[in-house]
């Protein structure tokens, strides 16, 4: 039985019906980014369907408790303006919860509706609903534009906005915007900058939050995060590295522009390119040596892309995921001589279709790319064009098991399976680690249709 | 706000004081709310007060709920397998929705439609809130037609499709006018009412008005009966099928798990109307009763008991001596095993705590579960129920509508010219309530739990916390959201909702699977991990003796 029998092989051009969508809103990316700052409680100013979906999002992800709060916006205040609501709120949430901060993203309801959350905050504060010592940041997070990815971008430049001080006074650290990846990534990229004795202010931060230990003992907010004097040290950092440009940029650019933090726009670590240049990029803002161990990690991977080469040679893949994984990604498959043939983001923007062509350029296949595409589209693709291989998140499984194509997870969300909270993809260990999943779900395809005769021992 | 974990369970506090307590942090007007949906149930025959229900929830408290379109859309019309969905919102309310309640379906063949594991959605922009969005909903329907075909497409509002004005009513009438099949909308806008509870209103309106009734096909069945609020989480549906099925009783549809647009267009041939989860579905019950004539009784198919009571009640309606003896005759099949399992669980879990916070009907219906396993039930709450789901229907008359519900549309019905048909003289039903049917009703949560229990509405993360701390029980349940800062805790979530990818529960394979994986739970060498070796024993005076 398929599970998406509906799917036509023959595409038609399609204007306003989305199918299966390769994204979703941008409130859960700014909850996420919320999650990183230490002692933050992310809010969601609209109803609270949001704020529930979101949550939930985020726990089936994780396996984490991901706590959230909500302005609870009922009908009058969908006419007449949630700002009791959000006042309330602050009121209710630094009594009951004590966070050192709240911070504020908003949903197509208020952003339809047009509350003015700066405002509204000020008059917390001016009301005396503000703790001294404690902090509410916000950011506009409206549904109906971007994604999930422009919503976690928004809520970065948000906190920034908030935090960020120049004193004038360097602190000697490179600030890094990890984008939108797992708290693995997080600890892998922290980990590098460490190895190089690069000192950082990795924002934000959801290692230690989002994938943290069970001791009996729960914790609201648990001991990681980016400390708020951290946050506000942004401002003196020797510049900025922003990983990914959809998720890290704006905030970034930001820093540059109010602060004069120097930036440099990179694309996520992931595979042996990517990692390359971030490497470099370190060493180059920081004036540090490359050690050792990292050139050791490099050569361990290239030595493994070497020693398995015959099983990537011009395997065709399906991608589909936000777009700063997926430019990353295709960039590695293809450096590992795989081929890139259906590429999808759910997220717009026109930059992912022109940056993919580049990268597929050299392809000996013809490659279909779509930004703003959706699942639905990828199928067809696939149903037209089959693949050996299929990379996203957990709702491609049922295209998986329909055309019987392996699957590696990755992005978000991840629904079905545990490991990417704990081991990284970034990163030449993270290389190591893709290059696993795919050699593992390829030689185990090879073994499952091998005939008895050809059936091998050793790979 | 840190809680650490006490090893000591305070076996009895006087759940008054306990109350005071939940309540000491809370700013004085949020106190003041809480503290009417916060009760202690009173002894047999003393009177429990008043409790709480369905008000708005107090912003910033970190709320278990959801919203009006995850009533409707992700509630009652997920389940239905063969209508398109289409979401007209910004693409997170249909992404959000998509497989992620476990609604199990069931087709014979690939020919048979099965639209559940796809996401339609009109995915607005800036430019449809801004210009409005009734031109791409049109286009997005007729661009689901052409592909799909399907015999119903139906339409749910999201948050800004009030607020910038989109009549998706109009949209829907003028589609089905030129597409000659049903397509119909649902105002179910996030933020009316005050949780998932006014789309279960909604959609059970539009369910009424558009479909029930609209095909006269008489299916072939001696005792026909329709499911209501059933919707076929893990298999529930599943196994109370198989069972009625065995008792020659005939499921002429159900709300809504497992279920196809005809079911529902043909449901009001059936004589009897079943209701499992009485919040979400009680609109339509009485409807059909009032336009059809087709009465409906309160059944239970969580529990072994209770499963078996409810047959028996099916039974004693039709009045039948076949039926009657049928019903036995599975009963008696049935329970071998079920007590077979539950005698192998008991000892382990006898004595035990639970407690449940669960949507609007299963922290009552689980209770009948933990009592079966001997455990007893310390606390419980619904997210969003009424007042009746906790006191029983007969206070409905005093219910008050208070303005954040009182948009939410009460359809006019009378009886239908053509079919309405009273299946039962009123004779007939004197007779049976006098031998003590009761018809319509239902008694509430609250008289079933055990005495100086406490009972919470809309229980928030905080006070999730300190009952934890406080009561130390051995088991909670409630949903996903909750799961993880319990379990970290040191103590077990037991999902009811989604059943942590379990089930069925219902029924009597259900009874089994249930009391296994409690056990389980409960049991669970895991939670003997949560201290390291050296900090039971910190000290260090062991490492000078080591050789």
């Amino acid at each position: 039985m398929t599970l998406l029998r509906h799917t036509p092989t023959e595409i038609k051009d399609r204007s306003a019906l989305s199918i299966n969508p390769a994204k979703t809103c941008q409130p859960v990316g700014a909850m996420y980014a919320a999650l990183g700052i230490h002692g933050c409680l992310p809010h969601s100013h609209g109803s609270q369907g949001c704020c529930a979906y979101h949550r939930s999002a985020l726990t089936r992800h994780y396996k984490e408790p991901v706590s959230a709060a909500t302005s609870s916006f009922t009908e009058g205040a969908s006419v007449f303006g949630g700002q009791a609501n959000l006042l309330q709120a602050i009121n209710n949430i630094f009594t009951v919860y004590e966070p050192d901060v709240i911070a504020v993203h908003t949903t197509c309801l208020s952003e339809t509706i047009g509350d003015d959350v700066p405002q509204i905050t000020e008059k917390a504060r001016q009301e005396g609903k503000i703790p001294d010592g404690k902090f509410v940041v916000s950011a506009s997070t409206p549904s109906y534009v971007g994604s999930h990815v422009t919503g976690f971008s928004n809520m970065v430049m948000g906190t920034l906005k908030g935090f960020a001080e120049k004193t004038g006074k360097k602190n000697g650290k490179v600030n890094i915007i990890p984008g939108f990846v797992e708290p693995s990534d997080m600890e892998e990229i922290k980990r590098l900058a460490a190895a190089m004795g690069v000192r950082t202010i990795l924002f934000p931060d959801t290692s230690g939050v989002l994938n943290g230990p069970l001791t009996g003992e729960y914790k609201m907010f648990p001991d990681g995060g980016t400390t708020i004097e951290e946050l506000r040290s942004t401002g003196d950092s020797i510049g900025t590295l922003a990983l990914g440009e959809w998720a890290s940029a704006d905030g970034a650019k930001y820093l540059d522009s109010t602060h004069k933090v120097p930036c440099k726009i990179l694309d996520l670590p992931i595979g042996l390119k990517a990692t390359d240049r971030f490497i470099d990029a370190l060493r180059l803002i920081s004036g540090r040596h490359v050690t050792d161990l990292i050139a050791h990690e490099r050569g361990q991977l290239v030595d493994v892309i070497s020693d398995m080469h015959q099983y990537f040679y011009h395997k065709k893949v399906a991608l589909v995921g936000d777009p700063d994984q997926v430019i990353a990604l295709t960039e590695f498959l293809t450096s590992i001589d795989m081929c890139p043939v259906h590429i999808v983001t759910g997220t717009p923007g026109k930059k992912f279709e022109a940056r993919i062509k580049e990268i597929t350029a050299d392809s000996p296949f013809p490659v279909n790319v779509k930004a703003h595409g959706d699942m639905f589209l990828l199928h067809q693709w696939i149903k037209n064009d089959p693949v050996d291989l299929l990379i996203g998140n957990t709702y491609c499984k049922y295209m998986a098991r329909d055309e019987d194509t392996p699957l590696i997870r990755h992005g978000f969300p991840i629904l079905d399976r545990v490991g990417h909270q704990y081991f990284p993809t970034v990163g030449y260990k993270g290389g190591l680690r893709l290059l696993e999943k795919i050699l593992d779900a390829l030689l185990t395809r090879i073994d499952r249709d091998a005939k008895e005769d050809q059936f091998e021992l050793a790979m | 706000m840190t809680t650490i974990a006490k090893k000591k369970k305070i076996v009895q506090m006087d759940p008054t004081e306990l109350m005071e307590d939940l309540l000491k942090k809370y700013p004085t007007k949020v106190a003041r709310k809480r503290a009417k949906q916060i009760m202690v149930k009173e002894a047999e025959g003393a009177e429990t007060p008043e409790m709480g229900a369905n008000v708005r929830t107090i912003p910033g408290i970190i709320t278990m709920r959801g919203c009006t379109y995850a009533g409707c859309k992700g509630v009652i019309l997920g389940p239905t397998r063969d209508i398109v969905n289409i979401t007209h919102g910004p693409i997170g309310c249909g992404f959000y929705s998509w497989l992620t309640r476990r609604n199990q379906t069931y087709t014979e063949t690939d020919a048979d439609e099965n639209f559940m594991t796809y996401a339609f959605s009109t995915d607005m922009n800036e430019n449809d809130i801004v210009f409005g969005g009734e031109k791409k909903l049109k286009q997005a329907i007729m661009e689901a037609y052409e592909l799909f075909h399907p015999k119903a497409i139906a339409v749910f509002s999201t948050c800004p499709v009030g607020l910038i004005g989109d009549d998706v009513h109009a949209v829907a009438r003028e589609m089905k006018e030129k597409l000659g099949i049903n397509v119909f909308g649902f105002s179910c806008e996030g933020y009316k009412g005050v949780s998932q509870s006014a789309g279960h209103h909604i959609a059970n309106n539009q369910i009424f008005k558009h479909v029930v009734g609209t095909k006269e096909e008489i299916k072939v069945g001696e005792f026909k009966i329709n499911l209501l609020g059933e919707y076929n989480i893990g298999g529930d549906g599943f196994e109370i099928d198989r069972i009625l099925d065995k008792c020659g009783i005939t499921v002429i549809s159900t709300f809504s798990g497992n279920s196809t647009y005809d079911q529902f267009a043909t449901s009001h041939t059936a004589d009897l109307n079943t209701v499992m989860c009485h919040r979400s579905i009680n609109y339509v019950a009485e409807m059909m009763e009032t336009k059809y004539g087709i009465p409906w009784i309160k059944v239970n198919f969580i529990g072994a008991e209770a499963t078996a009571k409810s047959l028996r009640k099916i039974a004693q309606y039709f009045d039948s001596p076949k039926l009657t003896e049928r019903v036995e005759a599975v009963i008696a099949e049935e329970m071998p095993t079920v007590k077979l399992a539950m005698d192998m669980v008991r000892p382990r879990t006898e004595g035990k705590t639970a407690m449940l916070f669960v949507g609007g009907s299963r922290a009552h219906h689980y209770q009948e579960l933990f009592k079966e396993l001997g455990m007893r039930t310390i606390s419980a709450g619904y997210e969003f129920a009424h007042r009746d789901d906790y006191e029983g229907r007969h206070v409905i008359p005093e219910i008050k509508v208070d303005a954040d519900s009182r948009n939410i549309e009460e359809l006019e019905v009378e009886p239908c010219a053509e079919s309405y048909n009273p299946r039962k003289t009123p004779e007939e039903i004197k007779n049976l309530e006098e031998a003590g049917f009761t018809f319509k009703e239902y008694a509430g949560m609250i008289p079933d739990m055990p005495t100086k229990s406490l009972v919470i509405d809309d229980l928030n993360q905080y006070e999730a916390e300190k009952l934890i701390e406080i009561m130390r029980p051995d088991i909670f349940c409630a949903g996903i959201k909750e799961k993880y800062s319990v379990q970290k805790l040191g103590i077990p979530l037991k999902q009811l909702h989604n059943y942590d990818i379990g089930g069925p529960y219902a029924g009597f394979k259900g009874a089994v699977n249930f009391y296994q994986d409690i056990d389980r739970m409960v049991n669970s060498r895991v939670w003997s991990y949560l201290k390291a070796p050296w900090q039971e024993k910190p000290e260090l005076s062991a490492t000078y003796v080591w050789e």
